[in-house]
């Protein structure tokens, strides 16, 4: 079981590494986020393995507060105010973008 | 016993959590990707939580998995509804767009 635990959890790292390649691509803010939320999901699975694999149960809190945080974070970003128009890289520009 | 359905779960877990990063990666546009994460969200994590509260060593770890799986699906649920409204609607929530543009003149064109 130990060894399978390690299997799973590098097979997570992988898809967090993945998911970077959203990060650095976007294009907008919201894929970047999206990205940032499924290190939030995978992050607590990845915890709760290692717990389970390193007898280790606090992870199992620290993969609490992951999850809570992962939420904070999609909150704060959707109360944000749009960039400003024109912007390439932003929000609003690319949803109103057609003239 | 166990040990062989964990396994499984774990292997199911595993294929979701691929399918919801090569979904974020591959899908074309934002509400697309929205759909695919929360598929990873709300299946693999379940999975992977089900495979572990079997291992658990006490029925005390077992139901923080389960409540940790259940604060996650609420979570994925809430953002991304929220990222999708965003989405459709740059406005921020709740705020009159009057609002916005005021901040906007007191900030000035440079931003």
């Amino acid at each position: 079981m130990p060894s399978l635990y390690t299997l799973f959890a590098l097979l997570l790292a992988v898809n967090l590494a993945a998911g970077l390649v959203r990060v650095l691509r976007g294009p907008r803010l919201a894929d970047r986020l999206l990205a940032a939320q499924l290190f939030g999901t995978t992050g607590v699975a990845l915890l709760l393995t290692l717990a389970a694999a390193q007898l280790q149960p606090s992870l199992r809190d620290v993969a609490l507060v992951f999850a809570l945080l992962g939420l904070l974070a999609a909150v704060a970003f959707t109360r944000l105010r749009p960039p400003a128009a024109g912007r390439r890289d932003g929000d609003g520009a690319s949803a109103q973008g057609a003239p | 016993m166990t040990e062989a359905l964990s396994a499984l779960l774990l292997a199911a877990a595993a294929v979701f959590f691929s399918a919801g990063t090569i979904g974020l990666l591959r899908l074309p546009d934002t509400l697309c990707r929205i759909h695919a994460l929360t598929k990873a969200d709300n299946l693999g994590l379940g999975f992977a939580a089900a495979a572990l509260a079997l291992q658990a060593e006490s029925w005390a770890a077992a139901a923080q998995i389960a409540l940790i799986w259940l604060l996650a699906l609420a979570a994925s649920a809430t953002s991304g509804y929220l990222i999708a409204r965003r989405c459709l609607d740059p406005s921020p929530a709740g705020q009159p767009q009057a609002t916005v543009a005021a901040g906007e003149a007191r900030r000035g064109p440079g931003g």
